[in-house]
């Protein structure tokens, strides 16, 4: 334990794997060529939405065991959830796939979520191999939070387009000389923040207080400085919520230095692809990092990463109910391999 | 509960959120929205028009079969996938005309078929025009009562 949120992680768990699955829109985004998996139907030869995104999580999974050269009778747990009620796609692909299965829900933040768990379990010994997963996808987002997708409506600009993806990391405590990997050193379990944002087309506006809030704890928890880090990404903040976010971490006294804070909203799509102000949902993050971020870590180009996933913790009902829009964000410490 | 000092700061970030959220472009989506709905409207009028002199009917047949014949493109252009674009672009200008009460309709349809025919279809085909329904309904009672008492 470290300050008041952070967990040191002694054992420093080893990221083995990873993979991520995303759609055609995605595809065509600036990260288009590293994805291990574009389809190019959105119902992925399903005959409904649900479908589709179990489909979907259970590519990025099934490619992440592949990967990393094991069988699915080797992980011991597969930590995931998704954004639709009952965790529908995440606990349908926990039937087809036989891994024992513990859903999570931290609405877009469920990545970093699953993989704060998951390195605790690993921490504690209860595990050796664990997968960690999260997706989304637009079409059952859109019914599940918004309107029926034929509807003739227009959108904000404040407003973010979920993106259809999903990604999945296996984390172990196997290391090996033969191939190093990156290792998590931290975690950082944030608290359910609410500062009255009630805008369900200002996701990013909700989310940018937590994010300052554990971003801030987990650099008092481990005295640590933003410049500390080489790259601090957040999950899905958007345009309006990184200005947000990076405002607020101004008037905290402790700016973030612009180049090395990066959102994984902005990165998988581009201006151009009509999406607002960027990319959200599970999927955003999950794909983002094991498209980019993981495998930069993995070459040396980013020594120590900050991955924190943020989530709107709305429903519809409250939202109905006139609550404001609380929010979480939790923050995963990855560095790249001693060896490298 | 939330603390007098952490509403205070409440209002002093929804100030910085107000500041940086990027407003939608007011004159261009009124323009859209004025032409967009301008040209549904005159169609709506070339269609009651049309049938007022080509079917001989009279004022109140030709409103009826006016409303039929736009719910009905409207409806078509929502099943064939074009509406919901026309609807990105020209926003109220396609959602006020009876188009856009088909289009919110026809789109339920659309989404919940999945759930079956009563459950999904049946259950939820007025979710988005039922307030529309349940107020205009609702008020043309009210409106009935008070002309039947004052007697217009």
């Amino acid at each position: 334990m470290l300050g008041g949120q952070t967990a040191l992680l002694e054992t420093r768990p080893v990221v083995d794997a990873w993979a991520s699955a995303v759609c055609k829109k995605e595809g065509e985004g600036p990260l288009g060529d590293l994805f291990d998996m574009i389809h190019t139907d959105d119902t992925m030869g399903e005959d409904n939405w649900e479908k589709a995104e179990t489909r979907l999580f259970m590519d990025a999974v099934k490619r992440c065991i592949e990967k990393a050269g094991v069988t699915s009778g080797d992980v011991r747990m597969l930590l995931g959830g998704d954004l639709l009620n009952q965790l529908v796609a995440s606990n349908f692909a926990g039937r087809e796939l036989g891994i024992p299965f513990i859903g999570l829900f931290g609405a877009c933040s469920t990545m970093a979520e699953s993989l704060a768990v998951g390195a605790m379990i690993l921490e504690s010994g209860s595990a050796d191999r664990l997968l960690c997963a999260a997706s989304s996808h637009f079409c059952t987002a859109e019914r599940q939070f918004r309107f029926p997708l034929e509807m003739g409506t227009q959108r904000p600009p404040s407003a973010q387009w979920t993106v259809t993806g999903a990604g999945a990391v296996m984390v172990s405590n196997r290391r090996t000389v033969l191939r190093p990997r990156p290792v998590i050193t931290h975690v950082t379990i944030g608290k359910p923040i609410d500062l009255g944002v009630t805008d369900a087309t200002n996701m990013g506006a909700a989310m940018a207080p937590a994010a300052a809030d554990t971003l801030c704890r987990h650099l008092m928890d481990t005295s640590r400085t933003p410049t500390d880090y080489d790259v601090i990404a957040t999950g899905d903040l958007g345009a309006v919520g990184s200005a947000l976010f990076e405002e607020l971490m101004r008037e905290k006294g402790m700016p973030l230095l612009a180049h090395r804070h990066v959102d994984c909203g902005l990165m998988i799509f581009s201006p151009e692809q009509d999406v607002h102000s960027g990319g959200s949902g599970c999927g955003c993050s999950a794909s983002v990092l094991c498209a980019d971020l993981l495998p930069k870590v993995q070459k040396g180009k980013i020594g120590r990463l900050l991955f924190m996933a943020t989530g709107a913790l709305m429903s519809p009902v409250s939202a109905n109910e006139g609550e404001s829009i609380p929010s979480i964000a939790h923050a995963v410490v990855i560095e790249r391999p001693e060896e490298v | 509960m939330r603390g007098s000092q952490n509403k205070q700061k409440d209002e002093r970030y929804l100030k910085l959120v107000d500041k940086l959220t990027p407003n939608s472009d007011l004159a261009k989506g009124l323009i859209r929205a004025f032409w967009v709905g301008g040209v549904i409207c005159v169609i709506g009028q070339l269609v009651n028009d049309a049938a007022k002199v080509w079917l001989a009917l009279s004022k109140d047949d030709a409103g009826m079969v006016t409303a039929v014949v736009m719910v009905f493109f409207g409806s078509l252009l929502t099943g064939i996938g074009v509406y919901d674009r026309i609807g990105k672009y020209a926003g109220a200008g396609s959602i006020v005309p009876i188009t856009g009460f088909a289009n919110s309709i026809v789109a339920s349809a659309m989404e919940f078929r999945r759930e079956g025919l009563v459950l999904g279809v049946g259950a939820k085909l007025f979710l988005i025009a039922g307030p529309v329904l349940v107020y205009g309904i609702g008020t043309s009672i009210l409106v009935g009562i008070i002309a039947f008492f004052v007697g217009v």
